[in-house]
């Protein structure tokens, strides 16, 4: 579990790092949550919050540990300082849910999504699209005559700025995973 | 050593060694070895209910009597579904129940068969916690973990799904020593830290304020008494929610009555006006809370829960403390002596006399009639001719009666009082009696009801009589939907649209073909002596208590009002909630 490098202890109980949670304003968290890998637990996350109603801005779900059977979670969301706090505790209540971090409080955590870009086109905007791809770093893991397959990995804001270049030149089908996130340093 | 048995033999081992002597069931198909199972042995007792509702509903009230959990087993399907209502009342009110179900076996899981329903699915947001077990080695480590789950931290209701050829195959049994309980291990002990820094706000209190609530119960006898040793230490005012009554007693010197919607003046002016307001296990409900923005605007608030989403859902809280209530409470003792005992005497005694000018309002007071039996008088005379009986449980079903039995009944102890609070189940009443009747079989059990109520799960007498379980049902019967009908009065204009009970059975006449006996009673002259009879009767009564049928249930704190624009009688409610209050419920 060390492998995970998340820091222990941090938001289980929401009641003893009280912010000023009573304010209007919206803000965005990234929340790690280690579940156990068992049938339904996603299906309790995700009701949780259809149920409360709460917003997902994007979750992404795998096994990290496969001797203990421990997935990791990491739900992107936003509300108010009081409705983050809640939660992270309603996750908390959870029983197969071992742990919820909130990487935005914790400290800036590293983001990173991967997306995969169909791009259509020929002559100018072909050769365009090709020189863009190489300045945001994105592979070409697929091309015919027509068309190309872009493989990109970064921020979600990086994607979406590249998604933005590649609508006028021929951009037909996008695919992300949604966002990986753990937190910097050695802890 | 390990013993190899069937999945079904596993089931009834498991219930044996968790302690467990009543189940609470209805047997169908996808159950069946099980039932073969408990028809071949005598530790564990079964009670045959009339519908899988009242089972839940039942193991409910023997939960709360008991403070143990109570045990449901019902097949597949129907009887899953039929189990719902009752899971959610019992999550809502923090209630331990597991609800064993039957489950089509695990090769037709998936293929709409005979009885077929995704029971972990529907009851993924009605449960704690749920399981579908699909390995029998498996089968009798998951039942010791649900009855870990169902009972730890904030207790709740659990199901376990256990497919039939899993009853059916032979595994090695688990038992509880050796099961591999979940990492879930809730934190009862509270930040000392924190519990310093209330009681450093107790000793310069000049308006303090206990509110304590369902958790109190939950914690067990222990959290009473220490409740009571702190409360009469300090001399400070206590007042409890609908889930609390009895943790401190009715007769206790510091006691105001419940607060909240339908709570007394003394004790919801006192939360108003207090400066440090201590919740101790209870919610912050909207029952209570009223106007969140006008909600006790000059106090610091201390919240102890064990459940850390409660603390700082609805109401921020100044002294935060996650933790369960006895250990806490032990803590905050030991503190508070060891720090010398100190409180703002002069000041609490400036605000006790404010509270007795409050008391003088004398908020439950009611016109009482000759002709007419108001429901308050019934439920007062109860009181009297019973209050004396150390063993008396109460029970209700939801409504107005709910209310006035609440404000008209005193409670001495934890545990005799079993009402559904959070999710307001009607129906609940009846069943739940039964649960406490198995529980204590020479108790006085009571469940005082409406008629609406308590013809939905009426079915369960023949349960009471089968058992020769001496359950008492005293109806106020007003034939209407009351609490209904006073809501339609104050904010839709008096149009009373579907809230009256018309074609009501004879219920004198129900009792006897049930095979019980029935009272009809109708003159406050005659009610003593009524009321006498279904006491002194040797079996299940079904008391028919005619009462004025307009009454409205007060003091009341309209949807959308804080707790100091209470009414009190008829007169006042003239546009008393506006449109923003009429939203809400
Ligand atoms: C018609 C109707 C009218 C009503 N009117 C009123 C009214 O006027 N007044 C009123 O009070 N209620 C009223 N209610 C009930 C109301 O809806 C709520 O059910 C009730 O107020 C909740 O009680 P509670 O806050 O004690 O919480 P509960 O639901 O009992 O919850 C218990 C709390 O304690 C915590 N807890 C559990 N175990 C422990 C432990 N071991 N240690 C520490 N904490 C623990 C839990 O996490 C939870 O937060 C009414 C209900 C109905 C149906
Ligand atoms: C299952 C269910 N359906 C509907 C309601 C809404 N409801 C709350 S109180 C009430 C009327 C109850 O009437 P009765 O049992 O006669 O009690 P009274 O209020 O007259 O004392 C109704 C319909 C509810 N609480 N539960």
């Amino acid at each position: 579990m060390s492998a995970l490098k998340i820091k222990k202890g941090s938001s289980k109980h929401s009641a003893y790092n009280l912010r000023p949670t009573f304010s209007d304003v919206q803000e965005r968290h990234t929340l790690a949550v280690l579940v156990d890998n068992e049938p339904g637990v996603l299906a309790r996350v995700i009701g949780l919050f259809s149920g409360r109603g709460y917003n997902i801005e994007s979750l992404t779900v795998a096994e990290v540990d496969h001797t203990g059977h421990l997935s990791r979670i990491t739900i992107v969301t936003t509300g108010t300082p009081q409705v983050i706090e809640q939660i992270k505790a309603q996750l908390g209540r959870i029983v197969p849910v071992h742990e919820v971090h909130d990487l935005t409080v914790e400290g800036h955590a590293v983001e990173r999504e991967l997306a995969l870009f169909k791009v259509a086109g020929q002559g100018e905007k072909r050769v365009e699209a090709l020189r863009l791809a190489d300045i945001f770093r994105a592979n070409v893991v697929d091309s015919t005559l027509e068309s190309f397959v872009f493989q990109i990995t970064g921020s979600p804001e990086k994607i979406d700025a590249f998604a933005e270049l590649m609508r006028p030149l021929g951009l037909i089908e996008m695919a992300r995973t949604g966002i990986a996130a753990l937190s910097r340093g050695a802890e | 050593m390990t013993r190899a048995m069937t999945g079904a033999k596993m089931v009834v081992q498991a219930l044996r060694d968790q302690g467990v002597d009543t189940v609470f069931g209805y047997p169908g198909g996808a159950v069946l070895p099980i039932y073969d199972e408990i028809f071949q042995q005598n530790d564990i007792r079964h009670i045959l209910v009339r519908h899988e509702q009242g089972a839940v509903h039942a193991a409910e009230g023997y939960a709360r009597a008991t403070g143990k959990p109570g045990v449901v087993l019902v097949t597949s399907g129907p009887g899953a579904t039929n189990s719902v209502t009752g899971l959610t009342d019992a999550l809502m009110d923090s209630i331990p129940i597991v609800v064993l179900t039957g489950q089509v076996p695990t090769f037709l899981i998936g293929s709409d068969a005979f009885q077929e329903a995704d029971t972990v699915g529907i009851t993924r947001a009605c449960t704690k916690h749920n399981w579908l077990v699909k390995d029998p080695a498996r089968l009798s480590g998951t039942i010791h973990e649900a009855f870990h789950v169902a009972t730890s931290g904030r207790p709740g209701p659990v199901l376990v799904d256990i497919p039939k050829d899993v009853q059916f195959a032979t595994e090695s049994y688990t038992p509880p020593s050796r099961a591999k309980l979940s990492h879930y291990q809730p934190q009862v002990k509270g930040d000392i830290e924190g519990i310093t820094d209330l009681v450093a706000a107790m000793e310069r209190a000049e308006r303090p304020v206990f509110y304590t609530g369902g958790g109190v119960i939950n914690s067990g006898p222990a959290a009473s008494q220490l409740l009571r040793e702190l409360v009469d230490a300090t001399g400070f005012p206590v007042t409890s929610t609908l889930m609390g009554l009895g943790a401190y007693p009715a007769s206790g010197e510091n006691w105001l009555g419940m607060l909240g919607m339908h709570g007394l003046y003394e004790a919801n002016l006192a939360m108003h006006g207090c400066d440090l307001m201590i919740n101790l296990g209870a919610r912050f409900d909207d029952r209570i809370t009223g106007r969140i923005d006008a909600f006790s605007p000059h106090s610091k608030k201390a919240h102890v829960d064990i459940d850390p989403s409660s603390i700082n859902k609805v109401v921020k809280t100044d002294f935060p403390i996650v933790g369960d209530i006895a250990h806490v409470l032990e803590d905050i003792l030991k503190v508070w002596k060891a720090r010398g005992r100190k409180v703002n005497r002069e000041a609490v005694a400036t605000w006790w006399s404010r509270i007795e000018e409050w008391r003088k309002v004398d908020c439950l007071r009611f016109k009482p009639s000759e002709k007419t039996i108001k429901p308050q008088h019934a439920l007062a005379r109860l009181e009297a001719l019973t209050k004396g009986r150390p063993d008396r449980y109460i029970c209700t079903e939801v409504g107005q009666h709910q209310m006035w039995a609440a404000q008209y009944m005193g409670f001495e102890a934890p545990n005799l009082w079993m009402t559904s609070g959070g999710l307001g189940t009607m129906g609940y009443g009846l069943p739940a009696s039964i649960g406490v009747q198995i529980a204590h079989p020479d108790a006085l059990v009571i469940n005082v009801a409406g008629e609406a109520s308590w013809l939905m799960n009426m079915q369960e007498m023949g349960t009471a009589v089968q058992y020769r379980l001496p359950v008492k049902q005293f109806i106020l019967n007003n034939e209407r939907l009351g609490m209904v009908r006073q809501w339609q009065e104050l904010l839709h204009g008096e149009r009373y649209s579907h809230s009256w009970s018309e074609a009501l059975p004879d219920f004198v006449k129900l009792a006897e073909a049930f095979g019980c006996k029935g009272i009809k009673c109708d003159d406050p002259a005659d009610l003593d002596d009524a009321i006498a009879e279904m006491l002194a009767y040797d079996g299940p009564v079904v008391f028919d208590c005619l009462v004025e049928k307009h009454e409205n249930c007060f003091p009341m704190i309209p949807s959308g009002k804080a707790h100091n624009e209470m009414l009190l009688g008829e007169a006042e409610t003239q546009g008393a909630i506006d449109e923003k209050g009429s939203v809400l419920v």
